[in-house]
């Protein structure tokens, strides 16, 4: 079965073009890139390189730029250090729906003494700015608000959160994993210090990540024992894979405009398909503003796992906000800041599309869903009293 | 993904008996749209109103939740409403070979649906329904105390579920009941009631006779392996089939992750042991490969 992937919020596919630069460097180009002979030199080369790439794509510096292993390592990163660095300053602010990679990181400071304020969202998944001015005091170390969200792809205003910071002396980070290769970003004249990516949300290879650090901004490392990356991440450089994300950074700089034109076309008529054939729907964030390829739709009276489950059974894969499919027991934590109502919260599904995504695969989305989701409803106690008040 | 079983996946794509009979003579009806999953199990009785003729179900849940709700309605049909209350949550996990074990509490929704409905039909009071509570009742209200607030679940429930389940953790609890799986405030709670049960059997510690007629041993026989080993062999992913017994020779068959495995010897004799600790003495317990 050929698979019809609409969960490029989880990972992407590796771009052939990518996988082609990157291909040299384990059989072959395999030397250190920090050794003294040709050999590794070459390879050095080739990391300089990238590292310019994913500067560009930034609007940064190259020396600005340093890789880690993941999204994950660079928001654990980035938090840890703003906290050294600012050892007087005991209070962090972060919000309600971030990537659990910031959320549980903020949540054991509480245990460590630290004050943590989680800043709440509307109904539309917008953060509450008015709650933020008035959390941010002195004591503020560092705020981290995420650039968009991954389960809606409701943009934050991370600049303007970011102007707030500096007036209080906090360091600022955001978590732009989602965010990178699908809007422009530009890092020139920001105000934003940190800020995290993850190479396999944009067609790079998993296991490398970013971390931004605007030049001046003081930071501790998260991980000592070498001079690489400046002495600000040890650790030998996984090349090959840095090579990848150069690549997939150029690639993602030329595909921007596409993105946020073809796919948010496919994105939309999706979106307005499903809402007009399914009734009782309801688009999660759909007020706000949100990334080009992301939709989040709760669907009344059904659970997300049975869907996902029957459009799994069709090759279609997406995701879920809903309890079951996490092992959890509740939706998903977005959901409930957004106090998106109990009786579709359970129901939701999130389709994410890239560039790789194309016009008949949308049709086959468009024309399946609407008997999944009567099945189920057929098959639910409160879709069928919903389906008899129709009727 | 789940580890879903063919049967699991068979009984979600091609659901039996989906939908409800008009004149039903006994409904249960449990969960709601808040804790993410809700059963309402229709029954049909003979004229004797004693065996089930028909059952039907509609289910809002996850694919083992209507997974579950399907090998229910299976499994009762042809019963009588006395054999149909001796069926067990984990008799509906093993009819569907098994669920995963954050999956378990879908099989106790069905068992729960079924005691609803029988007992409504007897004239017990049940407390009404209320779907629309914001995270109202996931199970009825027995007698008891609420213990779970996020999902309304008593202390009478959890210590049913946590003998019948014979659990020892709260993490299990969870999976079975949801109880402690939102906000996570009752954990505590849940681990007093798990001391409590064990400290209740441990009050009356259970002694091998003095005197067993042939029919009681093998009655008592039965009893300890569903109630002290096939738990213990479910928690390594095994399970054992019994298959005959003559005299104080017992034969069994091990099943799942224990057939074949290198150690069902020494699975063998802990079975024994077990069986001489509290049938008789001379039992013998030989594997089979039946």
């Amino acid at each position: 079965m050929k698979e019809i992937y609409l969960d490029n919020n989880a990972t992407t596919k590796v771009d052939e073009a990518v996988f082609e630069e990157m291909r040299p460097y384990f059989c072959e180009l395999y030397g250190n890139p920090s050794s003294m002979h040709f050999f590794g030199g070459q390879v050095q080369g080739k990391v300089s390189e990238a590292r310019n790439r994913v500067a560009a794509l930034l609007g940064a510096s190259p020396e600005e730029i340093i890789f880690t292993a993941c999204g994950t390592e660079s928001d654990n990163a980035a938090i840890r250090s703003a906290l050294e660095v600012f050892p007087e300053r005991r209070h962090v602010i972060t919000s309600r729906v971030e990537h659990p990679a910031v959320l549980t990181q903020c949540r054991n400071l509480t245990q460590k003494g630290y004050r943590v304020t989680e800043i709440g969202v509307d109904g539309a998944g917008r953060l509450d700015m008015e709650e933020y001015r008035k959390a941010i005091d002195d004591d503020t170390a560092i705020v981290s608000f995420m650039w968009a969200n991954n389960e809606t792809g409701v943009i934050f205003p991370v600049e303007e959160a970011a102007a707030i910071a500096k007036t209080k002396g906090a360091l600022f980070h955001s978590d732009a994993v989602q965010a990178i290769g699908k809007i422009p970003i530009n890092m020139d004249g920001s105000a934003i210090d940190m800020l995290s990516l993850s190479g396999h949300k944009l067609h790079a290879p998993k296991g490398i990540g970013v971390l931004y650090l605007r030049r001046g901004t003081p930071f501790r490392p998260f991980l000592v024992g070498g001079h690489q990356e400046r002495s600000r991440r040890a650790g030998t450089e996984n090349a090959a894979a840095i090579i990848a994300l150069g690549k997939a950074c150029e690639l993602a700089g030329q595909h921007m405009e596409a993105e946020n034109t073809i796919v948010k076309a496919q994105r939309d008529r999706l979106q307005d398909a499903l809402m007009v054939a399914i009734p009782n729907a309801r688009i999660n964030g759909g007020g706000a503003e949100r990334l080009p390829n992301t939709t989040s739709i709760a669907f009344e009276f059904v659970e997300g796992e049975a869907i996902l489950l029957l459009l799994s059974e069709l090759g279609i894969c997406a995701s879920s906000g809903s309890a079951c499919t996490s092992g959890s027991l509740e939706p998903s934590h977005v959901l409930r800041a957004m106090g998106v109502p109990f009786t579709c919260a359970h129901g939701s599904i999130r389709f994410s599309l890239s560039r790789f995504t194309t016009d008949t695969e949308i049709d086959t989305v468009i024309r399946e869903m609407p008997a999944i989701i009567a099945r189920l409803r057929q098959m639910s106690p409160f879709g069928r009293e919903f389906l008899k008040g129709q009727a | 993904m789940w580890d879903y079983t063919p049967i699991v996946k068979d009984h979600f794509l091609n659901p039996r008996n989906v939908g409800d009979i008009p004149d039903a003579d006994a409904v249960g009806e449990v969960g709601s749209l808040a804790c993410g999953d809700a059963l309402k199990l229709y029954l049909k009785l003979d004229d004797n109103k004693d065996k089930i003729l028909d059952a039907k179900f509609q289910t809002f849940g996850c694919a083992s939740a209507i997974a579950s709700s399907s090998a229910l309605t299976e499994m009762v049909k042809g019963k009588t409403m006395d054999e149909a209350l001796a069926i067990s949550n984990q008799d509906i996990a093993d009819f569907l070979g098994g669920l995963p074990e954050e999956k378990m509490h879908c099989s106790v929704m069905g068992q729960e649906a079924l005691e609803v409905a029988i007992f409504k039909y007897r004239g017990m009071d049940i407390p009404e329904h209320d779907s629309e509570h914001d995270h109202g009742h996931a199970y009825p209200d027995h007698e008891g105390t609420i213990v779970c607030k996020c999902f309304g679940i008593t202390d009478t429930f959890l210590k049913k579920v946590i003998e019948t389940n014979r659990l020892t953790t709260a993490e299990q609890v969870t999976h079975f009941t949801k109880a402690g799986g939102a906000c996570g405030g009752c954990i505590p709670k849940i681990q007093e009631l798990i001391a409590q049960v064990l400290g209740d059997a441990d009050v009356q510690p259970r002694t091998r006779p003095e005197k067993l007629s042939n029919m009681k041993k093998m009655q008592l026989i039965q009893e300890v392996l569903e109630r002290d080993v096939r738990p213990l062999l479910w928690a390594d992913g095994g399970d054992l089939e019994l298959i005959d017994i003559d005299g104080s020779r017992v034969q069994v068959a091990f099943r799942k992750a224990c057939a074949g495995c290198a150690s069902s010897g020494n699975t063998a004799r802990m079975v024994e042991v077990k069986l001489r600790d509290l049938v008789a003495e001379d039992i013998v317990v030989e594997e089979v490969s039946a």
